[in-house]
């Protein structure tokens, strides 16, 4: 078993939902980022998902485009950010890390090559969000021999036979985009959403996790009462951008948004 | 024929395959929301694509509103002027709104129709495909939205007015290198959200299956006309069929009809800009690396990291780091060849076509326009040349007088 099926496990059995938290590797600086992790885990997050920077991040609002354009000023290059993962593990050998990109990074890196390295930074997962199942049987099968789950996601539009496909190809957890859109957008309808995910969670044994739309302990934790876990991006993201001038006060604010979430996850799952 | 080159007995033109692959390139690439809008555009084309009031429907408007067929015109002072093989000119400038990019449009705009959606979006670099969906959208009653990176917003003010004349939206795109594919990015985003009542008119051969496919099928109307017009006011097949590669359309649609043709010769003409060993230039397949972007897989600029370049071409429709995944896969199996023209040669061949034939080409057409020349001049005087001129150049003489230094307020 994966550390990420027994991180997601041992959470279950706490009676607990999953946090993931995604910030984009090498944003606002990449001195930063490893940091940045390690808070992130302090203040009870389970999963880190780390971005990994590409010029033309096609499904990403304003808010992800803008940094990934601050990590790329520093030539955050994909090996760059397996140097983070690298140095995060010397002191978490525990805490999942899953990479969230885009194809041609990896396939100019090679799939064998990429996954390779991926494993002996300690990486755990990889999603990439322009790559649906259909065309990913080579990257998927590379990823398998090393040990590295590939996760798809699930969408709004996604019809239930192709649900089942995607559930089908996916290790570790399925990533359900909780609205038509892009990263950050506003307007979750929450029941709809709830709805829609306990209709998915009767098609799969893989915990299904909910991102796109979850911006504080009040959206989370309605979702959560459903879902297995919940992923949070944009609203940590926005804070790299605000306090990209001062690490200190960066910190303090991503502890501060990421305890009112963990308090509310915990708190709707006493 | 061709097809055993390929040792298999499919014909090159019945590519894509199922899933939307040329060879290994092409496919299906973006993000998961979008699959099944994918899946719809495929399933209406494919019961509309031979359906006989749909066909009749683009039959009329191409004849009586884009002013089809086009002429082929044998450009004879120009043919002098090479010294060599004779350079037939396929005339897309003189369809409606200027070049080949509405014959995609109307086409596109009628499936809209048939699928009930209201709403279309497109992305522009020169402003020629926003015009064209602009004027479609009006056209058909549509609401149109166009993304055009704020950069080429500055180069072709011309065509952001015009569009708006049209009762388009023209939205500026700030991210990354504000040109081409920026705004690609952005008009997916746009589509990712509003997928339930919005088509978006993709203006090349490229992005995901079935687009490629879509675009290359509405536009091999050039190909179709300039097979039939060169056997009839000359005879026979070209020996060679030459075109300007930006995405590709207006070469995919010239070469298509072309493409079991063993003796005619296809020739793409990329935007060698600066100058290929410059690395200022925007020529994916002479000088680039098989990745993917923008939903599909081919060659593209970028770099060893996988990052995509930012490219350089005088003209902004050529500007674009990728190209459509039917020529990758024509380049690999050699059915077509590829060579790229530099800015000063383009802006050569622009000058020279205005002063000898009384024709002002687009600075894209402009390219083909160039090599045409130097490539008649390997050839005998009794072969012929099909040159597509894919568009007028209206919208570029701002940017020639400024090149001038004449000022045009
Ligand atoms: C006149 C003209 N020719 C060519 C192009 C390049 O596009 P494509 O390679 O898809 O034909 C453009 C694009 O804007 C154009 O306006």
């Amino acid at each position: 078993m994966g550390r990420l099926t027994s991180t997601i496990n041992a959470v279950q059995s706490r009676a607990q939902k999953s946090l993931v938290a995604y910030i984009v590797a090498g944003d606002p600086h990449p001195d930063q980022t490893v940091d940045l992790m390690h808070t992130l885990v302090a203040e009870g997050v389970d999963i880190i998902e780390l971005g990994v920077p590409f010029t033309d991040p096609e499904a990403e609002g304003p808010v992800i485009q803008l940094a990934h354009e601050r990590a790329l000023v520093h030539q955050v290059t994909l090996l760059k950010v397996l140097e983070m993962v690298t140095a995060f593990r010397l002191e978490d050998a525990t805490t999942p890390v899953v990479l969230m990109g885009y194809l041609n990074p990896i396939e100019a890196m090679g799939y064998e090559a990429f996954a390779e390295q991926a494993s002996l930074s300690g990486v755990d997962g990889l999603i990439t969000v322009n790559l649906p199942p259909e065309e990913a049987g080579p990257l998927a099968i590379a990823l398998q021999t090393k040990g590295i789950d590939p996760i798809y996601l699930l969408a709004p539009t996604t019809t239930d036979a192709r649900a089942a496909a995607v559930c089908r190809a996916s290790r570790g957890f399925v990533y359900y985009v909780s609205l038509k859109g892009t990263t950050g957008s506003g307007g979750l309808d929450i029941k709809a959403v709830c709805e829609r995910v306990a209709h998915l969670k009767a098609q799969t044994s893989l915990p299904l996790f909910v991102g796109f739309g979850i911006k504080d302990g009040a959206t989370a934790a309605p979702i959560a009462k459903v879902a297995d876990g919940v992923v949070v991006g944009s609203a940590i993201v926005t804070l790299m951008g605000e306090f990209q001038a001062s690490p200190q006060a960066l910190k303090s604010a991503v502890i501060e948004l990421v305890r009112d979430i963990r308090t509310a996850l915990n708190a709707s799952n006493p | 024929m061709v097809s055993k080159q390929l040792g298999t007995n499919e014909a090159l033109t019945s590519f894509p395959d199922q899933s939307g692959h040329f060879g290994p390139y092409g496919g299906r690439f973006v993000s998961e929301t979008l699959m099944a809008a994918l899946d719809e555009l495929t399933l209406s084309y494919d019961g509309l694509k031979t359906d006989p009031e749909f066909l009749a429907e683009l039959g009329s408007d191409l004849e009586h509103y884009v002013g089809r067929a086009s002429p082929l015109y044998l450009a004879q002072r120009l043919t002098d002027h090479a010294g060599g093989a004779k350079i037939w000119l396929k005339r897309e400038d003189l369809n409606h709104t200027g070049a080949h990019k509405i014959n995609n449009c109307i086409g596109q705009a009628l499936l809209a129709r048939h699928m009930g959606k209201p709403r279309i979006i497109a992305e522009t670099g020169a402003g020629q495909h926003g015009v064209a969906s602009a004027t479609v959208a009006a056209r058909f009653g549509l609401k149109c939205t166009v993304y055009m990176g704020s950069e080429d917003i500055q180069r072709q003010s011309l065509n952001v007015y015009r569009m708006k004349l049209l009762g388009a939206e023209v939205v500026p795109v700030t991210s990354g290198s504000r040109t081409l594919k920026d705004a690609l990015n952005e008009a997916m985003r746009d589509w990712v959200t509003n997928v339930d009542d919005t088509h978006y008119i993709i203006g090349t051969v490229a992005g995901p299956h079935p687009y490629p496919m879509i675009v290359r099928d509405l536009q091999s109307v050039i190909g179709r006309e300039a097979r039939a017009q060169f056997a009839r006011q000359h005879g026979g097949l070209p020996d060679a069929v030459m075109a300007c590669v930006g995405g590709g359309s207006n070469a995919m649609g010239i070469f298509y009809p072309f493409l079991e043709d063993e003796s005619v010769r296809l020739i793409g003409v990329e935007a060698a800009g600066d100058g290929i060993m410059t690395g200022r230039h925007a020529a994916p397949l002479t000088d680039g690396i098989v990745g993917v972007l923008h939903g599909n897989r081919t060659y593209l600029m970028q770099d060893q990291a996988g990052l995509i370049s930012e490219t350089h071409s005088v003209s902004a429709g050529l500007d674009y780091p990728g190209v459509g995944p039917e020529h990758a896969w024509l380049k690999d199996i050699e059915r077509a060849e590829y060579v790229a023209v530099t800015d000063e040669e383009a802006l050569g061949a622009f000058r020279q076509l205005n002063l000898l034939e009384g024709i002002l080409p687009a600075l894209e057409s402009s390219h083909a326009l160039a090599h045409a020349v130097e490539f008649a001049a390997t050839l005998r005087k009794d072969q012929n040349i099909i040159v597509n001129l894919s568009g007028r150049g209206d919208k570029d003489i701002p940017t020639m007088a400024k090149i001038d230094g004449i000022s045009i307020g």
